[in-house]
């Protein structure tokens, strides 16, 4: 009796294990076939930028390049060094940074700012100001960019890096309020509490008790402001031209206006440093965005 | 001089009424305990003697000054949270002192009231560490630390043993106990254990609804509730409350329950006043631990009853019997052997008794 119900359970035992097999293998090659696939235009690019114009028309996009050849990239980047209409990267990749690190800087220091006061210090009225931020969060910015030109021009500051540094702090407080207020909302307040009895004000309590411990949040705002500034097109496009444009607008001039050849290996050359310091960003704090989006606050 | 007084104290949250008309006093070196469910009003209440809560009537005095409007960092009060509060990106020492710097004490007189008070909690060896790094009884003993430093008139806990584990907590409220009888210092407290509030109070306010039920020293809030709402919450299990009325003949009164004609007398009763008793609609109240399963004071009643339920917790037993329909609890030894679906013999202690008017639900 026994070893019958024995031998059952090993047929059992076997099948699931034939099972769980088939189904792991399966994974792997899914798994396998996506990452491919989203590997796919990278590597054309990268293959393409590193090609000669002569490699490109007489070979395919997956063929491998005869050799590192970076002379695309020193174009894309420094240009030809010839006068008129020569268009390179270098001097609208610094006018990114200069838009995109105080941007970044203050979004992310009002959007605190914000959230620990919607939190911490509430106020009669404060979930509708809450929800109106939220709304900033819905408005398609094309809707905005006839009113802000005019803000821009009154103020004097339309085609500077400085009013594009502006307009992005100003539309990036939601998405770091947002940001903030669902990270300082499960901090307890008798954190606040207790300092407020130790004698600690509003600004005191914000840097020496909230800020301490906000990095993970911290992290995540800067990464996603860091992203959407520096991959915008439509503010850089619309608010400066010439020599104040960030580099995705350069980047679209170079592209649209080479002259006679389309240059694809300088193209791809371009892109890609377009591309380089978003990917910068993530990889050096890519593992805290993980966990700051997913942490609750601390406890005890 | 007293050293915390609440007056006609009201606060509301919009539209609900969260406090309605407290009255309070405490003197020098009390310990008084806010007792009282989820929702009563209790935490608010020490909130807006800490100052961090607004009031909408009344004012609070401590050391008969009206600090209404005083900031709470001037209002010579130290808090212990119940989730601690320590500041997570602080060690034990800067926890401490955060405090004492933010009034500009001199370096000198923090270290020595660092020394000090961390001697006297034994954390002192914990000074470098992060509240991460602490156990919840440390956690615990650092946030009192935090408080003591600060050398307050008055002590505020609110629910500090609430997240401690079932053996921890009882250890704590010893140390609490301890700590308030050689400081002697002024405590306000705020739970929702009965036995946290008997063990360690002075005095307990009892608050239900924003309102005092009873403000009284344990022992009179244990044999002499002023109102249904206070003998029902006190004790474990509550009082027997057993609905019934009055009969006054000559120098006779005695109970009778709802349908039922066997009279209980009461003459051994303090009435508050002893006018009007003749068919008084009354609770009729005893605790569970006043019923004996033998006779064994001269005055016990003796009355026979149904068992119908029997919860056996060890040390003791709780058994249900049926009275007329309504359910009366007792409390025995567990070595007693109670058969069920049985009439038994109990004796009811007569001279711990409470009766309630059944329309006011007051003490008569």
């Amino acid at each position: 009796m026994q070893d019958k119900i024995h031998t059952s359970y090993k047929q059992l035992e076997q099948r699931s294990k034939y099972t769980n097999m088939f189904l792991r293998w399966f994974l792997y090659l899914v798994l396998i076939l996506f990452a491919l696939y989203f590997i796919f235009p990278l590597y054309v690019m990268i293959v393409t930028s590193l090609k000669t114009m002569e490699e490109i028309r007489q070979g395919t996009l997956l063929t491998w390049p005869s050799g590192l050849n970076f002379d695309s990239w020193a174009v894309a980047w420094g240009g030809r060094g010839y006068g008129a209409g020569d268009t390179f990267l270098k001097p609208y990749f610094w006018n990114s940074i200069k838009m995109v690190v105080p941007a970044v800087f203050f979004s992310t220091f009002i959007g605190a700012m914000t959230g620990y006061v919607l939190t911490k210090w509430r106020f009669k009225g404060d979930q509708w100001v809450f929800l109106f931020l939220l709304f900033g969060c819905f408005i398609p910015f094309q809707a905005i960019l006839l009113p802000m030109a005019r803000t821009l021009g009154v103020l004097g500051i339309s085609n500077s890096v400085i009013g594009l540094v502006l307009v992005h702090t100003v539309y990036g407080i939601p998405f770091t309020t947002l940001f903030f207020r669902n990270y300082y909302i499960s901090v307890p307040t008798e954190l606040v509490k207790a300092a407020r009895i130790d004698g600690a004000g509003f600004f005191k309590i914000f840097f020496k008790i909230l800020l301490p411990i906000s990095a993970p949040i911290i992290v995540v705002t800067v990464i996603w402001q860091f992203t959407q500034i520096w991959n915008d097109f439509l503010f850089g496009s619309t608010f400066s031209f010439g020599e104040a444009a960030p580099i995705q607008v350069a980047l679209n001039n170079m592209v649209l206006s080479s002259t006679s050849v389309k240059e694809y290996n300088v193209d791809m050359a371009s892109a890609i440093i377009a591309g380089v310091p978003t990917l910068i960003v993530y990889v050096l704090a890519g593992k805290y965005f993980i966990r700051g989006l997913t942490s609750g606050a601390v406890k005890g | 001089m007293k050293t915390l007084k609440i007056d006609e104290l009201s606060k509301n949250f919009g539209t609900t009424e969260v406090l309605r008309k407290i009255n309070l006093e405490i003197d020098e070196g009390n310990f008084l305990v806010l007792l009282g469910p989820s929702g009563c009003g209790k935490s608010t209440l020490l909130n807006i003697i800490a100052g961090l809560e607004t009031i909408n009537e009344g004012n609070v005095y401590i050391d008969d000054y009206n600090v209404s409007k005083v900031e709470p960092k001037d209002r010579n009060i130290a808090m212990v949270f119940q989730s601690y509060a320590l500041y997570p990106s602080m060690n034990v020492r800067e926890n401490m002192i955060f405090g004492l710097k933010q009034a500009k004490v001199s370096k000198k007189k923090i270290e020595e009231q660092l020394q000090k008070v961390s001697k006297f909690l034994q954390v002192d060896a914990l000074l470098e560490r992060k509240p991460s790094q602490l156990s919840g009884g440390q956690r615990q003993r650092v946030a009192i630390g935090r408080a003591l430093v600060r050398e307050p008139r008055i002590f505020l806990f609110d629910e500090p043993l609430s997240n401690l584990d079932a053996k921890l907590r009882v250890e704590m409220r010893r140390e609490i106990k301890k700590l308030h009888q050689q400081l002697k210092t002024t405590v306000v407290y705020v739970t929702h254990d009965q036995t946290e509030a008997m063990s360690l109070g002075t005095n307990i306010a009892i608050m239900n609804h924003g309102v005092i039920q009873q403000n009284d020293t344990p022992e009179n809030i244990y044999n002499k509730p002023s109102n249904t709402f206070v003998a029902d919450f006190i004790g474990s299990p509550s009082m027997n409350l057993i609905k019934g009325n009055l009969k006054q003949s000559s120098n006779q009164i005695s109970f009778v329950a709802n349908s039922s004609n066997f009279e209980i007398p009461i003459n051994g009763y303090d009435f508050k006043e002893k006018s009007n008793l003749e068919n008084k609609e009354v609770y009729f109240g005893i605790r569970p631990e006043h019923i004996f399963s033998k006779k064994s004071n001269e005055g016990d009643f003796e009355i026979n009853l149904r068992a119908d339920l029997s919860e056996y917790i060890g040390h003791e037993q709780i058994m249900t019997f049926d009275y007329e329909n309504q359910e009366v609890l007792a409390k025995f030894p567990s070595t007693i052997k109670i058969e069920l679906s049985k009439n038994t013999k109990l004796y009811f202690d007569l001279t711990q008794i409470s009766l309630f008017d059944a329309k006011t639900e007051e003490r008569i």
